[in-house]
Order: C-alpha cells, then sequence, then structure tokens
C-alpha cells in the first residue's frame, strides 16, 4: 500500500512536469516515463471504474466466445446456463498489467475473477458452488437478472 | 523449490487446523504446478465461501506464486461428514 502510495505522488509530480510543457497540444497526455511510474497506480483506479461500469464483469483468459482457460470457460458457461450474456468480459492475456493488477485489486491469487455490482464474487470454483447450491439464482435477482435456470424450472412445474 | 502435494498438505494441516486434506496434483505432467484440494478444518464455520478461500490462499500465498492452477474446495467437519455419507 505504501508503495502505491509513494507511486501515486511521484505519478503527480511527474505529471505536474509533463502538464507544464509549453507547446504540448494536450497536457493531460503523460511522457512515457511517468506513464511507466503511474501504471500501477493507474490500473487500480482504472479497475475500479471497470467493476461499476457493468452489473457483471470478468476478467478471463481469452473471450467468452473463445475461452484460453478451462476455468474462464467455466465461468463462461455457467454464466450462459443461467442466461446471462450481457456482461463485460476482459481479457488478461491481452495485458499484462491488468493481468496483474487485477489479482492486486481484489487480492486474489487467480484468474478468472467474476464482479457483480462492482464487488469481488470468486473465482471459478467459488461461482461453481454458488451454481451448485442455488446462491447464484438469488445473486442475479439482486442484480435486476432473472437467471435462466429459473424460468425454465417455471416453465416444467 | 518445487511445491509438493505433501507440502501443501502439511502446511494446510498446521495452519488451518485442517482435520481432513486431500490435494491432488491435477498438472498434466505432474510437473507439480496445478492442484486441487479439498479443506476440512472448523475455522471455517461461519464463514462464508470467500473467505474460507481467501484463507486458504492467504495460507498458500508463498506456494500460490508458483502454482499455475489451483482448485479449491472448503468444507467445516459437519458439511464433510454430510458429504461422505450422500
Amino acid at each position: 500500500m505504501n508503495n502505491l502510495i509513494r507511486s501515486t505522488a511521484r505519478c503527480l509530480r511527474s505529471g505536474a512536469a509533463v502538464y507544464n510543457v509549453p507547446g504540448r497540444a494536450d497536457g493531460r497526455v503523460w511522457s512515457a516515463p511517468a506513464r511507466f511510474l503511474c501504471a500501477a497506480a493507474d490500473i487500480q483506479k482504472d479497475l475500479g471504474e471497470m467493476v461499476k461500469k457493468d452489473k457483471v464483469v470478468v476478467f478471463m483468459k481469452g473471450t467468452p466466445a473463445q475461452p484460453m482457460c478451462g476455468f474462464s470457460n467455466a465461468v463462461v458457461q455457467i454464466l450462459r446456463m443461467h442466461g446471462v450474456d450481457d456482461y463485460a468480459a476482459y481479457n488478461v492475456l491481452e495485458d499484462q498489467d491488468l493481468r496483474q493488477g487485477v489479482k492486486d485489486f481484489s487480492n486474489w491469487p487467480t484468474i478468472p475473477q467474476v464482479y457483480f455490482n462492482g464487488e469481488f464474487v470468486g473465482g471459478c470454483d467459488i461461482l461453481l458452488q454458488m451454481h451448485q447450491n442455488g446462491d447464484l439464482v438469488d445473486e442475479l435477482k439482486k442484480l435486476g437478472i432473472s437467471s435462466a435456470l429459473l424460468d425454465a424450472e417455471k416453465e416444467s412445474k | 523449490m518445487a511445491v509438493t502435494a505433501d507440502h501443501i498438505r502439511d502446511k494446510l494441516t498446521k495452519e488451518l487446523e485442517a482435520v481432513h486434506v486431500d490435494v491432488e496434483d491435477t498438472s498434466p505432467n505432474r510437473c507439480a504446478a496445478s492442484f486441487k484440494v479439498l479443506v476440512v478444518s472448523s475455522q471455517f464455520e461461519g464463514k462464508p465461501l470467500l473467505q474460507r478461500h481467501r484463507m486458504v490462499n492467504t495460507c498458500l500465498a508463498e506456494e500460490l506464486k508458483e502454482i499455475h492452477a489451483f482448485e479449491q474446495k472448503t468444507l467445516t467437519p459437519e458439511q464433510w461428514e454430510k458429504q461422505k455419507s450422500q
């Protein structure tokens, strides 16, 4: 945490220096070294916004259409079973800063990671167990999402 | 140092006072980089799943840096008994 604060402070200082460069069209463009120094702090701020932007957010390896890992695939399949297809999926294989950043953000060592309403839910094991014990249906309901499994159950009655 | 199933079992047994630990090496070539664990501990009682998993992650924080894939199941002794009888 202290490191984060220190690097943020460094960012602010170098950011100010960049901002004062005369003739620069956009003062908010960071110079490369400043961007490097702030990468860790920036990504944490970005992640805070990313997880809140959509009701359901998944950080995974690959994409829902083409998962690159069995655990990420399992999360995609579970969500699909519940009829959840409108979610934000971020491919961590495309961005190494994001891959490490999201682990730091949630203090969770593995990918995939699932967020509901900005809150960390868990990884593949937790989502699978929530699916098995029925909690997932309830949690989706809290988000205003009616699980497709619930509809299927009603129809069969 | 390669992480072994025995090492994981010992650590979970000691630090989480687990009464039962199953460790399965799930790495395709047995390179000890992929594990599946079942941990039974009374320390999990009254704690939600996320918190239980976090306890295991914390216990194995050092090892997880070396481990590529990690699956876990966390049960209380009571849940474990129930599951065994099923």
